[in-house]
């Protein structure tokens, strides 16, 4: 299905190094692929192998040191901060392995919380609110604060604040890392649904064999550059 | 509201701290409050003073008088209405941490010159015709629990001997801020008796108070009042009742100024107090702000929820701070009414109250704002594993 | 088995932006403590060495001041032939000394303020043994001229060498300039005693100064002056007499003091709780993995009281460091029994750094108690598991 459409994603040369003290540790080297639209796509890879840090720079959470990320047509890498802000807002959706819920905040206060941004009513942001939530099976834990749930609860609640926007693309982070085994199997599902029933691109960095299982494409990151490609 | 409702329950969340912050504001607002009112009160005399009235003393100091026969030069001038006399009669009663202020004066025309003091016509006469008779002002008569009939005998410090004297009458203060802890006897009374006991000091004011035609003639008629007794025997220092008054607080300067520079490092130590709180606070956050600028919200929206949250626990240490300044104040009325008769809160006080709370909670929040706005997210977010 | 001090202390250090404000907070309450009790020594200071322990101030009875006191001459030639009177070369040492204000405008901002003059003679100087004329020389009786005290000539318009001060329809040359340490004769002027009462037109004397031949015959005279029928005056001890003058300032002063030092401590105590809840909250799994390793409760609650005790004796040495500074100011009131000028200077002695320092201590350890038990009571299985 990659081969016709363009993609949502095409990533080319791009590089990364943190200073560490004196040394400069190259994390990123020379890295190009496309990601088509719909895709589930899994990064891979042992610690250290810079497989978060290709996640955050397609997220535009961080930046590259050179070359470029073009999203949906846009080139994120040249977008100035306050722009890259806005173009998230819209266009992205996070997933965190440990949640990352404001613990003083409702589930659904969790959820609504992206669309302050937008001009929407009220009225329209319940609406849209309730329909995630009832999308990930929580419509009657609305008025449940983080710790009051568990944790795939909790990550469900993340995946609908990711979804509330409608982005077309899901970036996770270790999204089961912090799971069971039953609990993770039930936010996999729900990221299989979401690509298929919604079209959503979803990009993800696992440890776990099983979550990598679902995706359908794995890349492989060794010490910053890709192993092979696809899976 | 949104935003409100995330601000205040943020400030809870590390309920024993926050709580902890609102109650060392809350100290800290009181004794900013009541050290301004200290100074306040220093000022006190000076406020309450007209600066359309004068008074003339010796020009050498205080302690020495003027001659009775000056009245009648003074009277004559152009642009004084009326002169009145008396003594600082300085009389102790039964113990000196009894203190109030006690003069010997002209009643009819003292009282005709200061229409702040109310006091009922019926006791005006009464005082006028009994030349052993006083007036004394609502709180001293509280504080000792005087009534109009009372005899009360006062200790002569400068004037020696055991002086009697019946209450004729009990005077309030029209405006707040006059001073209701005097008491007024006869000056006639205080002469005629010195007259026999130590006949030197006999007919000699301590000062005169005049008034005027025109409140503009004081500066002229002050300067024409010197003039007359230049090179006399006793010579004149003539000056408005408010700078007369100002003249004894710039002497005692050096306190008052030492409570004013006490007052704001009160609220500097509490602004570390809550710095450090917010700053512990933000720390803690740091992961959560990343999220936030992940989901798209920028510097300006992280400021607001930590300046936000800063305000909010500064404001509510405040208002408690306010809220229990009232029976503090009440309490040192009651306790210290030897240094302060009266202690009361100018509502400029609270304003200054709510002005320090908002100082400190700004303060506080700026160095973790500057923490939290600028953090970058991937940083931010890495702290969290 | 107890955790080695450098636990505590390293903490501490790892934390600096926390422990600088948290110490900085206590440094200030610190200062404020130090100052106050500086101010009260020094005006303490400032009346003891005014006074002498065998010289007798008499004054009218219930005068409480000099200035408000009136003594005529046939009262002042009984109280001059006292036996107990000590005698030196001769001379009885015993001085009638009058004592009046004079309002003089300040140097610089030209506020007056009132001064002490004395006309005193020449046993004055004999029984005054602080006082030293350091510029100039002592006025000649018979003559309009006057001396100033150091602090006067310093601060007051016409108080300098040479300089003229007018009043009584005189002009009076200030010819010499006297020291008296950190006494209230420092902020005097003295004359002729019988210039300056005809000057002011006083035929009475405000006080008698004399020395005791024995100062245990005080209360004797005493008794013997204050029971002649034909004397209405009252007998005191010089330091007596000046601690009695400045009861309402010291008192004020003291009053001051322990209000703003309760408030202030709290402030600071509340912050000193705040950092170590802090302190503990952050290092739950390092508490739980110390008591997993072996060590007691008590190791740990006494690690964490130390170091909020560090805290504490920090903030009290940097608040100390500043408060010493205060060494060099000097307050000039008004003193309001007397009317008259006031200069004393924040004094620090050995008594107020001890107390200052177990007063920042104190602070520490009651901030940082109830964290510490918080810290020590901790289940260790649970403490293990936060994160």
């Amino acid at each position: 299905m990659a081969e016709t459409t363009p993609p949502i994603v095409a990533v080319r040369n791009l590089s990364k190094s943190y200073r560490r003290g004196q040394q400069t540790v190259p994390v990123l080297q020379d890295i190009s692929f496309d990601i088509a639209p719909g895709e589930f796509l899994a990064l891979m890879g042992p610690s250290g192998s810079g497989k978060s840090t290709l996640l955050n720079l397609i997220a535009g959470i961080d930046k590259a040191d050179s070359g470029t990320i073009t999203i949906g047509g846009v080139e994120i890498t040249t977008l100035p901060e306050a722009e890259l802000a806005a173009w998230r807002a819209g266009n992205v959706g996070f997933i965190f392995q440990f949640y990352n819920l404001i613990p003083v905040l409702t589930a659904f206060e969790n959820v609504e919380l992206p669309l302050l941004l937008t001009g929407l009513t009220r009225r329209e942001r319940r609406d849209h609110v309730e329909t995630v939530l009832s999308l990930v099976g929580l419509a009657d834990r609305m008025d449940h604060y983080p710790s009051q749930l568990s944790g795939g609860q909790q990550q469900r609640v993340a995946i609908a604040r990711a979804m509330v926007t409608d982005p077309e693309i899901l970036v996770a982070d270790e999204p089961t890392g912090d799971l069971d085994r039953v609990s993770a199997g039930e936010i996999l599902a729900l990221m299989e649904r979401l690509v298929h029933g919604f079209g959503k691109t979803i990009i993800m960095v696992t440890h776990d064999p099983r979550a990598a299982e679902q995706a359908h494409r794995l890349l492989h990151l060794e010490k910053g550059e890709l192993t092979d490609g696809a899976g | 509201m949104f935003i409100l409702k995330l601000l205040i329950r943020n400030a809870f969340r590390h309920k024993l701290r926050t709580i902890l912050t609102i109650v060392g504001v809350a100290i800290a607002i009181v004794a900013f409050g009541l050290l301004r009112t200290l100074v306040d009160l220093w000022y006190a005399g000076v406020e309450a003073s007209s600066a359309s009235r004068l008074i003339t003393r010796n020009a050498i100091s205080l302690v020495f008088p003027l001659p009775i026969s000056y009245k009648d030069r003074i009277r004559q001038m152009p642009g004084v209405k009326d002169v009145s006399w008396g003594n600082w009669f300085g009389g102790i009663y039964k113990d000196e941490k009894n203190f109030f202020p006690n003069f010997a004066v002209e009643p009819k025309s003292y009282l005709a010159m200061y229409p702040e003091y109310v006091i009922d016509s019926s006791q005006v006469k009464a005082f006028a015709l009994d030349r052993k008779g006083c007036i004394v002002g609502r709180k001293t008569a509280e504080r000792f629990g005087w009534k109009v009939g009372d005899q009360v005998t006062l200790r002569g410090t400068i004037f020696p001997g055991q002086w009697d004297f019946v209450i004729r009458g009990i005077y309030r203060g029209a405006q707040k801020n006059t001073d209701e802890t005097q008491l007024f006897f006869h000056w006639d009374y205080l002469n005629e008796t010195v007259k026999k006991t130590l006949a030197r000091r006999a007919d000699q004011v301590g000062f005169y108070m005049i008034s005027l035609t025109k409140p503009e003639l004081a500066a002229e008629v002050s300067l024409a009042i010197d003039a007359i007794f230049k090179n006399s025997l006793a010579e004149t220092l003539t000056e408005t009742e408010k700078a007369f008054q100002m003249s004894f607080v710039s002497m005692t300067e050096a306190i008052l100024i030492a409570i004013q520079i006490v007052s704001y490092v009160v609220i500097v130590i509490i602004m570390v107090v809550a710095a450090n709180t917010m700053a512990m606070t933000a720390r803690e956050r740091i992961a959560e702000y990343a999220t936030l600028k992940t989901l798209g919200f920028g510097a300006i929206h992280i400021a607001g929820v930590i300046f936000g949250e800063s305000i909010v626990i500064a404001m509510i240490g405040g208002i408690a701070g306010v809220a229990c300044t009232f029976p503090a104040a009440h309490w040192i009325e009651t306790e210290l009414s030897q240094f302060f008769p009266v202690f009361s809160i100018a509502s400029q006080t609270i304003v200054m109250d709510l002005a320090a709370a908002l100082v400190v909670g700004v303060v506080a929040g700026i160095f973790p704002t500057w923490r939290g706005s600028t953090i970058r997210i991937a940083d931010g977010l890495r702290r969290i594993g | 088995m107890s955790i080695p001090y450098s636990y505590s202390f390293r903490n501490l250090w790892t934390r600096r932006l926390t422990t600088v404000l948290t110490a900085s907070g206590m440094a200030l309450v610190v200062f404020v403590f130090a100052a106050t009790l500086m101010l009260a020594e020094g005006l303490r200071k400032t009346l003891v060495d005014t006074g002498s322990y065998d010289n007798v101030v008499v004054i009218r009875k219930s005068a409480q001041t000099e200035v408000q006191s009136g003594i005529d001459r046939s009262q002042a030639a009984v109280v001059e032939t006292q036996p107990e009177i000590a005698v030196a070369g001769g001379k009885r040492l015993v001085a009638k000394e009058i004592v009046v204000l004079i309002s003089l405008p300040k140097r610089g901002s030209g506020k007056p303020s009132n001064v002490i003059i004395r006309g005193v003679s020449a046993t004055s100087l004999l029984m005054r043994p602080q006082v030293k004329v350091i510029e100039g020389r002592m006025p000649r009786p018979g003559s309009a001229e006057i001396m100033a005290g150091a602090s006067i000539a310093k601060r007051f318009k016409g108080g300098g060498i040479g300089e003229t001060l007018r009043f009584g329809m005189r002009d009076w040359t200030v010819v010499g300039i006297f020291e008296a340490g950190n006494t209230g004769f420092s902020s005097e002027i003295w004359g002729d005693v019988d210039q300056l009462m005809q000057a002011f037109r006083r035929p009475v004397y405000s006080s008698i100064i004399f020395k005791l031949r024995d100062p245990s015959e005080f209360a004797r005279v005493k008794e013997r002056i204050e029971g002649d029928p034909r004397l209405t005056l009252e007998a005191k001890r010089e330091i007596t007499f000046y601690a009695d003058q400045s009861q309402a300032m010291a008192k004020f002063l003291r009053i001051l003091g322990i209000t703003l030092t309760i408030i202030f401590s709290l402030g600071a105590v509340i912050g000193a709780m705040i950092t170590m809840y802090a302190a503990v909250a952050n290092r739950v799994t390092e508490i739980g993995t110390l008591r997993a390793l072996g060590f007691q409760r008590g190791s740990i609650l006494a690690a964490f009281v130390l170091e909020s005790l560090f805290l504490g004796l920090l903030g009290g040495v940097v608040g100390l460091f500043f408060a010493s500074f205060m060494q060099l100011v000097t307050i000039s009131t008004m003193n309001w029994q007397t009317f008259s000028e006031l200069a004393f200077t924040f004094t620090l002695t050995l008594d107020i750094i001890g107390k200052s320092l177990i007063f920042s201590l104190v602070m520490g350890f009651v901030g940082g108690l109830l964290p510490a038990v918080r810290a020590a009571r901790m289940n260790i299985v649970d403490a293990l598991r936060a994160t």
